[in-house]
Parts: C-alpha cells; structure tokens; sequence
C-alpha cells in the first residue's frame, strides 16, 4: 500500500449564500464520503479543509493576497489516502462531492525518501 | 460455611492482597505473592470451616497474609546469614505494619500500571489482569477465553517474567508516567469489557463479572487525581451503555441476541442514567477518543427511533474511521447507511468493503438484503457466511436465518 493526496480543487462563487440546511447537507456529503474510505480501510490522514483566505510569497519578495495565481481555481482542502496504486486512489474519489459541485479531485503520491 | 459469600471474599481481596504484598513491601516476585495469597485463603478455608467466617474476614486475610510473609522473610534471612553472614547485616529490614484501606489503595494503583505493561501483547495483558487485578481463577481465564488451562498458564508465566525483569528498572513510577500509561491501562480495560461483553461462551456469570469488574477498575482510576479525567469518564459511559443491555443480550437461547432483537424493557434504566450522567462529564474540554465517540454512538442506540438518530450515530462511525479503522467499525458504519441514507446505497458502499473471509461480513450483505426483500441474494449470502463461521452456535444462528428466509 503506498501513500497518495487527494486535493480538492474548486471555483468559489462569492454570489453563493448557502443556508444552515445547505451547510449541514453539504458537511454530511463530505462526511459520509470520507466515511465510506474509512471503512475500507484506506483514510489514511483526514486532512483538513482549506478556508478561503490566502496570501501567496513572490520569488522577488513580494506578497500578494489570494491563493489565486493565474487561475480563478482553489484548492479548497485535503485528504491522505492509502491504496495500491494510484489507478486504485483515482477510483477513490467516486462520490467526492467536490465533482459534485462542478470541481475537481486531483491525486498525487506522496514521495519517500528512505533513510530520512 | 457459605461457600458464594467465601468465593466472594476471596476474589475481591485476590488483588488486594497482592498488590499490598508487592508494592508496599516491595516484592517484585508476583510467583511469591500468589503463592503467600494461595496460602493465606487455604489457611482461612481450614479455620472457617470450623468456626464460621470471622466478623472482618479482610482483616483476618490480611493480618495472616503479612505474617506469611515475614515468616517467608525471617526464613530467607536465616538462610542467608547462614549462606552469606556478610550480606544478611545489610539485609533489609521488614517493619510490621497494619495494612489500610489507603495502603491498598496506593498499592492496587500501581500495581494495575505495572501489569498493563505496554509491551506485553494483547492476550497476555487480558490475561494477567483477570487473575491478579480480578481474581479469576485460571479455570475461569479459561473458559471465558475459549482456551484451556496449560495455555493461560503459559500465558500468565511468561507474562509475569517479563513484568519481573522490566520492574528491575522500574522500580517505582513517578507520576508524569502515570499518566503517560494511562492510554494503555484504559485499553486493557476496554478489552477486558469487550471480552465480557462480546464473547460468544455461554457462561453469562464470568461474562458479566468481567464487565463489572472493568468498570470497577475505570470508576478506581477515576477517583485519582493525577489523571486527567475525560478520557475515563467516557469509558465509563461507554461501558455504562452497553452493560445496561447486557442482560438483554444475553437471555436468547441460542447465543446472543442483536439489538433489534432485544427486548428494551429489560434494558437497566439506571446504567443508562449513569452513562448519560459520565457522558456529559467527559464533554468538560475538548478532548475527543475513540471512547467518547464509542460511547455517543452507545447513547444514541438507547435513545426511541427518530429522523435524526441514524444519521447522528452515522456521522459519529464516520468520526471513528478517522481515528480508527476496523472491520466491526467499518460494518457498523454500513449498517446504520442503511438506516441513515438508503438500503442501496448501503449495499453498494458494503461491497466495497471487501472482508472476504468474515462471516459477520457476509452476514451484513444478507442482512442488508434482507432489509431489500431480495430473498435469492440474501440466502447467497447466509450461504457463503456458513462457510466461514467457525463456531457452532454461530452456524446455527445462520441455519435459522436461512431457514425463515426459504419459507
């Protein structure tokens, strides 16, 4: 079993106002999705969810505010699971409710480094 | 002479004898503080049997057991101011003193972190602590087990070895140890009551005295005060809810009966009241164990049937996995999706589970199919969970299944 991060990426519609219901709806889709890889086993870290304040550093020094680069696009949150492969951690991600929302799941291994 | 009120007498002071012979006189010998403890009940079985059990039996059982033991310490010095005079002048002296109710306590205190030794494994810890924290007997070990005498003994002698070589650098623990050990002592405890409580031996009375006695050791512990107390509360909570249906549980005639089979009038409604009353106490603060999430979850199942309650106790087995994983969480979690969201998405998300050799697994898919009016399936699935059931019982509690399940 190796290691992989799943990042979850999203565009942030500042129109958007949701209510408690929608909150509590979207928090349970996220739960009882992260639940699910639990129960097989393979939540290896539950990571965190990401707010929507960010300020990014410049290789020249300066500072500049947002996480937003060149792309209106976030990462919104993290997870660390374990799988067999990364074809098997891509899987994973059926029922994120991040797709759900018109986002994206990107995958990554996490890289070792023996004897460090 | 009665011999219930004896057993009684004998099993409760088991551990304290012991305790007060090792720690207070400093015995790192646990051998010879079961065989002077042994002694102790075999001298009082002859003298009760002819005058009746005296007015403080305790008292008397300690009074001998300490005079067994400066007898066994005149004779050691004897033999080594014979053997080595030069090493009997140092030897140590044995004051003679009363022992307390607070000597005993101080002394069962460190004895519990002392046995719940992190680097014995799990059996030889479950072990050691029913007989010299409980008093069971090894028969008894045994039988609740599922294993017989010569392999508990085995168990217990290894495990009392390397207690004695460990406790040669550790002779005392300071307090930052305390409580650095605690996680490990509330695991044994929690695995002690789980023992009681899942076991599949129908010996309802040693099933149920191992419960009692886990929570005896939790609400000891918790009267410290060295320990930080949420964690403890919520393992008394925890198994607070669960033993106010153990009688419940245990009154099917063919093995245990599932919580939908019960029946709730004989849930013990003052168990409940105290584990709400333990559940509420471990909420001061922000800790959050596996035992307080185990312990809502048990709450919950105490609560009537309501819109919110499956989604609650699923939300918290989601919480779980977080911390844990196991299989038992994880069809646990399965089973209240089915409750919580749909039977299909259950089914689906059982799947992917995958336990492939566990017969409770394959019970869960029948279950849940059962749950689904699919009949052809969920005698599929009965069929494949015999193949893997390895008990008896366990096999006839599926027969039984499959059988009302063809009609």
């Amino acid at each position: 079993m190796k290691n992989f991060m799943m990042l979850f990426h999203s565009e942030p519609n500042p129109e958007f106002n949701p209510t408690p219901e929608q909150i509590e709806e979207e928090v349970k889709a996220w739960q009882d999705w992260m639940g699910g890889i639990g129960a097989q086993g393979k939540l290896k870290n539950p990571g965190e969810a990401l707010g929507f304040e960010g300020k990014t550093m410049h290789a020249d020094g300066s500072i500049t505010d947002g996480p937003y680069a060149e792309v209106k696009e976030i990462v919104g949150g993290f997870i660390i699971v374990s799988a067999d492969s990364i074809e098997e951690a891509i899987q994973l991600s059926n029922g994120c409710p991040a797709l759900s929302s018109g986002g994206k799941v990107e995958v990554r291994d996490i890289m070792v480094f023996d004897g460090m | 002479m009665d011999d219930k009120q004896l057993s009684e007498i004998f099993k409760s002071e088991y551990s304290n004898l012991i305790a007060v012979l090792c720690n207070y006189y400093g015995l790192t010998d646990l051998q010879l503080a079961e065989d002077i403890v042994s002694d102790t009940f075999l001298r009082a079985m002859k003298a009760w049997s002819h005058k009746g059990i005296p007015e403080f039996p305790k008292a008397w059982l300690r009074k001998v057991a300490q005079n067994l033991l400066n007898e066994h310490y005149r004779r050691k010095k004897i033999y080594e101011e014979k053997i080595t005079p030069e090493l009997g002048a140092r030897n140590q002296q044995i004051n003679v003193i009363e022992i307390t109710d607070k000597i005993i306590e101080d002394s069962q205190l460190q004895m519990i972190f002392v046995l719940c030794d992190p680097e014995l494994n799990r059996e030889s810890q479950l072990c050691i602590a029913l007989r010299i924290l409980c008093g069971f007997s090894i028969e008894e070990i045994a039988r609740a087990l599922l294993s017989n005498k010569e392999t508990i003994n085995k168990k217990i002698y290894r495990a009392k070895k390397a207690i004695k070589e460990r406790n040669r650098i550790e002779t005392s623990l300071t307090s930052s140890q305390y409580v650095s050990r605690l996680d490990n002592v509330l695991r044994v405890i929690y695995l002690m009551f789980n023992e009681g409580y899942y076991s599949s031996v129908n010996e309802e009375n040693i099933r149920h005295e191992i419960c009692w006695e886990a929570m005896r050791l939790s609400l000891f512990l918790s009267e410290q005060k060295i320990f930080p107390k949420q964690k403890i509360y919520a393992l008394i909570a925890l198994m607070c809810f669960h033993a106010s249906r153990l009688d419940a549980r245990t009154s099917g005639e063919k093995g245990d009966l599932l919580y939908h089979e019960q029946d709730k009038s004989k849930w013990n409604k003052d168990l409940i009241q105290k584990g709400r009353k333990y559940l509420n106490l471990s909420a001061a603060g922000n800790v959050v164990t596996k035992y307080h999430l185990e312990a809502a979850i048990a709450y919950w199942h105490t609560e009537e049937e309501t819109k919110g309650k499956w989604n609650n106790i699923l939300q918290l087995y989601n919480k779980l996995l977080t911390i844990e994983y196991s299989p038992i969480i994880a069809m646990n979690r399965t089973y209240a999706l089915a409750h919580a969201n749909s039977i299909d998405e259950a089914i689906q998300e059982a799947h992917k589970l995958e336990l492939r050799d566990n017969h409770h697994y394959f019970c869960l898919l029948a279950e849940l199919y059962h749950m689904n009016n699919n009949i052809d399936k969920e005698i599929e699935y009965l069929n494949k969970a015999i193949e893997f059931a390895n008990k008896e019982n366990e096999k006839e509690l599926i027969n039984d299944k499959l059988e009302k399940a063809s009609r």
